[in-house]
């Protein structure tokens, strides 16, 4: 079974990806990523740029509405996402909570959709 | 009807709720083996007194009190089920001695029956500690599945699940025969553990949820001991968790800093903790029969010893692991092995004892990467040791932990 770590930075945190290669924040995601891999749990994974160059993009009545920065103005915004293959929910959870952004931000575990469903939803 | 008075109520509801919870439930649980009726009659009673103690004043019997009020809605509750004829036996003893109960607090205590069925093998063993921690203790699903990180309406559903198990699967509320009372009673004392377990390793950071289940877990334990006083594991694990409990001022430093058990400053242990622990283990020790439990409690004492003699006999605790080895050959204790034994012996003996373990049963049980990164450190081999620190600190959990493995790598 498929899940997604959706892992939501504060401003801070978004800010830390700037530190020197040494820095041990960043040393601690490299950990996190290399305990992943090989604990044969990893799929895939992406960060997304920092939420200000986000544009949000919808329509409503026929009307293009196009807004500057990401969907929800919150205070903790979505960073990136992590794939894992993984047998329960119970272990995407344990996961999630080995995340270095658990301890100063959030991460949601969400499960991916069934590949037949994800098929439909893409036409 | 006055602040302090209502203050007083409150607080006195809040005692009687935590120190009486389990006896209730027990006790309404033990002859309708239903849970769920009987925790719903326990909140009413207890909303109950939310509202009539601060007005009419706190009853002399608090708890007979309680269990009237509970007895009532449970009673209510059956006759609303239209399942009276079914239940007409059950009526009648609920029924029984309606007034004495409100003048004596003589009823039986069967929370020892309690825990043995929240720990019954037909049980899922992964429920045993949330089962227990809710009927005996009258902790939360929300707020246990915090503590096992599980989501709350997930830990729900498995409760129910479970005490519907209870309630039709003819799980007996006794106390096991002799012949099968050393295994019943280890799979009660590992639920507790479990729960002081969770505690101890998520006490990291601001966060209060791990304090306060070690400290129901050693409720669970004293509880247990009171009904069981001649159990010397009962003792075992009652020492073993004091003798943690009494580090705890040493674990972190001023600035949330972890502290390795190897560089705590002793002087900073409660004494009065490590003398009550060792004060059961010896207790236990005069009962006879050895366990997992006691010989965890002894290596803790030895560690303990420190304090007094200002060195640690390694070789000693190495000693106490390989017995504990023979019966519990878990993965933490044989990573604890590897640990004493390096120390003993050298790091490669150490080596030696974790390279036995199979690989694909440590990829994720960090203590494991933990020891072996400091081993290898300890050898002069850098560039495995930084590999085993990364997968340490990509498998820890708590912040300090990840902090204080991430200076050691350098």
């Amino acid at each position: 079974m498929q899940f997604a770590l959706l892992i939501y930075h504060s401003p801070q945190e978004f800010a830390m990806r700037k530190n020197d290669y040494n820095d041990p924040h960043l040393g601690a995601w490299r950990a996190y990523y290399k305990a992943l891999v090989e604990a044969g749990v990893y799929v895939g994974a992406d960060a997304l740029e920092v939420p200000e160059t986000g544009t949000t993009v919808r329509l409503k009545e026929g009307k293009r509405r196009v807004q500057d920065g990401p969907y929800a103005d919150t205070k903790e915004q979505l960073a990136g996402f992590i794939t894992l293959e993984l047998p329960s929910v119970d272990a995407a959870l344990e996961w999630a909570a080995r995340c270095p952004g658990a301890s100063i931000g959030a991460v949601e575990v969400r499960p991916l959709a069934p590949e037949a469903k994800r098929r439909g939803f893409s036409g | 009807m006055n602040g302090i008075n209502q203050g007083d109520a409150h607080r006195t509801i809040e005692r009687v709720a935590r120190e009486s919870y389990g006896r209730l439930v027990a006790y309404l649980t033990v002859h309708t083996h239903d849970f769920v009726s009987a925790e719903d009659a326990l909140s009413d009673a207890l909303v109950s007194a939310l509202n009539h103690w601060p007005q009419d004043g706190v009853p002399q019997n608090p708890e007979a009190w309680l269990l009237t009020a509970a007895r009532r809605s449970l009673i209510d509750v059956i006759r609303h089920q239209h399942v009276v004829q079914a239940s007409e036996p059950t009526l009648v003893l609920l029924q029984e001695n309606p007034t004495e109960a409100t003048s004596s607090t003589e009823f039986p205590d069967e929370r020892l029956k309690l825990l043995f069925v929240c720990a019954h093998p037909a049980i899922d063993p992964a429920m045993h500690t949330p089962l227990m921690l809710q009927t005996v203790l009258g902790l939360d699903a929300a707020r246990i599945a915090q503590a096992f990180l599980i989501a709350p309406k997930t830990m729900g559903q498995r409760l129910f699940r479970a005490k519907t198990k209870i309630r039709s699967g003819g799980i007996p509320f006794e106390i096991p025969q002799e012949r099968d009372l050393q295994e019943r009673l280890g799979a009660v004392l590992e639920a507790i553990y479990a729960a002081f377990g969770i505690g101890w390793d998520d006490m990291a950071g601001a966060d209060q949820r791990g304090r306060d289940l070690a400290e129901e877990a050693m409720w669970l334990a004293r509880v247990l001991l009171q009904l069981m006083p001649s159990e010397a594991e009962v003792r075992g694990l009652l020492a073993l968790m004091l003798h943690c409990e009494a580090r705890r001022p040493a674990r972190r430093g001023p600035d949330g800093r972890y502290i390795a058990l190897s560089e705590q400053d002793a002087k900073l242990w409660s004494f009065q903790l490590i003398e009550e622990a060792e004060r059961h283990l010896g207790e236990a020790f005069t009962q006879g029969r050895s366990g997992r439990f006691q010989l965890e409690a002894a290596i803790q004492s030895v560690h303990a010893e420190r304090a007094r003699t200002g060195r640690s006999d390694w070789a000693a605790i190495a000693q106490f692991y390989e017995g504990l080895i023979r019966i519990s050959p878990t993965l933490g204790t044989r990573a604890g092995y590897a640990a004493a034994l390096a120390e003993a012996n050298g790091p490669e003996a150490g080596l030696a004892v974790l390279e036995s373990i199979d690989p694909d049963a440590v990829s994720h049980y960090q203590p494991y990467w933990a020891v072996r990164a400091h081993l290898l450190h300890r050898l002069g081999r850098t560039s495995e040791a930084s590999d085993a620190y990364d997968r340490a600190i990509g498998l820890a959990e708590d912040p300090a932990v990840r902090r204080f493995l991430l200076e050691k790598r350098g």
